[in-house]
């Protein structure tokens, strides 16, 4: 069964176009990684999937019907921003008042122990860490027991010990059947969860495959050298020169130095660094025969 | 428990555990009543019962332009509310029990100019008169709490103090709520029935004894009433839209 759907879903706020016909399928049982840099659309998507926006063209489905209906929320599981939350509230108030709306929430207690917060169900939340307010805001999506949960970003800014605490919770969720949609911009976190990965880019779907598919495409390294001159190298997605060093953007950074090596060729200097995701999305997003190098060389090096 | 209820309830425990705007908004009618009515009124049982009436009226305006007003422009900013957008709940419950829960902290806040007025002062008022006038409050709320939803609804945070700060001396002391009925300086009786303060307090005034409140004055208020409708309606309409469209 579908549980969330969008069809050329396309948004626009004033000039800027945020989303530019977005297709996507969310079925039953499914744990979806939705990737892409800041600013690539998938706040915008989660928005127009969760009833907080409007498509200006096409069509969004959620669990049904349209999201923007209460009724289609009732299976819906969504996670506040951490910042959010009413600090002066306590912890076990948050949650009965989210609980409140639904017709057979999970139990306080029984929540509160699964994300680690039952010493903390007094404290009010602006004097939690920053850690247990997350665990918190993630919290409050499982607390209707939903069908479908939808987290923007739910690790971002955590330490490593928080990060897999809540991957945890994620996971089992999912394992006892629970459908899930996560958008994040760290290939690690979509890695480590997701079976699907659906990457944007400038609004755009740029890719909906495997997570192993995904990260052959944006998993380029840039292989860094100085050397007066290179003969033409399989592998290579893009090549730029700065301050005398080049460049190289591949997916097989091993190959690519043994192939140097092979071709006698003479260099010093050599650096292998993985690329930051935008730099992989403009590698393999931009025509590679025009737009390619001049694109890369124009962003800041990460 | 109904959802509108529910959400009145986390207002109300919300503002409460930080109760400066509950006590910001008591204290200035209070201390008025302390410093001007008591000693000067006080013995006079029409004059102290008006007077607390009016004060009564000055504490229903604040309490209403302040917690609509600043409340609902800092909501505005807090990435909270958007995210109880996502619950399978419309805006309708939470406007409802923000509505509710502002009604709860108008009565509190006139709470205190009702005991002062009880204990230190000659004002009198029959049971009867009391129940009208609890009503009444209800009633002379609804002015102040559309001209709140108004600021709140269509300024950023910062500009909304300021301006509830701005509107509401003029307010209280061009209505005549500073002076007794017939009494006031030419230039306020000549402005007074203008101002939706006005037809607040003369309706609150003939909620507690004899007073016949001023047709003028009256009609103004409901003039008030349906164009402050109008601005907060469309305020809020355009904010949804910027927000949640």
């Amino acid at each position: 069964m579908i549980l969330a759907h969008a069809d050329q879903a396309t948004r626009r706020y004033g000039d800027v176009l945020a989303l530019d016909r977005a297709d996507l399928t969310v079925s039953t049982g499914e744990l979806v990684g939705l990737l892409g840099p800041n600013g690539a659309g998938k706040s915008t998507l989660i928005n127009l999937l969760v009833g907080l926006r409007r498509p200006t063209a096409g069509r969004v489905e959620l669990l049904g019907g349209d999201p923007r209906r209460p009724a289609s929320r009732r299976q819906l599981g969504v996670t506040p921003q951490e910042t959010g939350l009413p600090g002066t509230l306590r912890v076990g108030e948050v949650v009965d008042f989210v609980s409140a709306h639904y017709p057979d929430p999970v139990p306080r207690g029984e929540l509160l122990d699964r994300f680690g917060l039952t010493d903390q169900a007094r404290r009010q939340t602006g004097g939690l860490s920053g850690g247990q307010r997350r665990r918190l805001a993630v919290a409050l999506a499982f607390v209707g027991r939903p069908r479908l949960v939808v987290l923007d970003e739910p690790t971002t800014g955590l330490d490593v010990e928080a990060r897999h605490t809540l991957w945890e919770a994620i996971r089992s969720f999912h394992a006892d059947g629970g459908t899930v949609l996560l958008s994040s911009h760290y290939l690690e976190e979509v890695e480590a969860l997701a079976q699907r990965v659906v990457v944007l880019g400038q609004g755009r779907v740029l890719a909906d495959d495997s997570t192993d598919a995904i990260r052959g495409i944006v998993g380029v390294r840039r292989v860094s050298l100085v050397a007066d001159d290179l003969p033409t190298l399989p592998g290579v997605v893009a090549t730029e020169h700065t301050e005398g060093r080049t460049h190289l953007l591949t997916t097989d950074a091993d190959q690519l130095v043994r192939d140097l090596v092979t071709a006698g060729v003479t260099f010093r200097e050599l650096e292998v660094r993985p690329t930051s995701l935008e730099e992989a999305f403009l590698a393999i997003t931009a025509d590679p025969t025009t737009a390619t190098g001049a694109a890369v060389a124009a962003r800041p090096t990460a | 428990m109904p959802l509108t209820l529910v959400h009145a309830r986390y207002q109300l425990l919300e503002t409460i555990r930080i109760p400066v705007a509950v006590v910001g908004s008591a204290f200035f009618p209070a201390a008025a009543m302390l410093f001007f009515v008591v000693p000067f009124a006080g013995d006079d049982p029409t004059g102290a019962t008006y007077a607390t009436a009016a004060m009564v009226t000055f504490a229903v305006m604040s309490a209403n332009i302040f917690q609509y007003g600043v409340g609902v422009a800092e909501d505005r900013d807090q990435p909270w509310n958007p995210y109880t957008r996502t619950l399978p709940a419309g805006p309708g419950p939470r406007l409802a029990g923000r509505i509710l829960a502002g009604l709860v902290l108008t009565y509190l806040s006139m709470l205190p100019v009702v005991v002062i007025a009880a204990v230190a002062t000659a004002a009198r008022v029959t049971p009867v008169g009391l129940l009208l006038g609890a009503a009444t409050v209800a009633v002379v709320s609804v002015p102040f709490t559309l001209l709140g939803l108004a600021i709140g609804y269509s300024l950023p945070s910062k500009a909304a103090i300021v301006v509830a700060q701005v509107i509401f001396f003029p307010l209280a002391f061009g209505g005549g709520l500073l002076s007794a009925p017939g009494d006031a300086p030419g230039f306020i009786q000549v402005i007074a029935p203008f101002l939706p303060t006005r037809g607040a307090v003369e309706l609150m005034w003939a909620a507690v004894g004899d007073w016949r409140p001023d047709p003028l004055a009256l009609a103004m208020l409901g003039v008030w009433i349906v164009l402050l409708a109008t601005v907060s309606g469309w305020a809020y309409r355009r904010d949804e839209g910027r927000r949640f469209s």
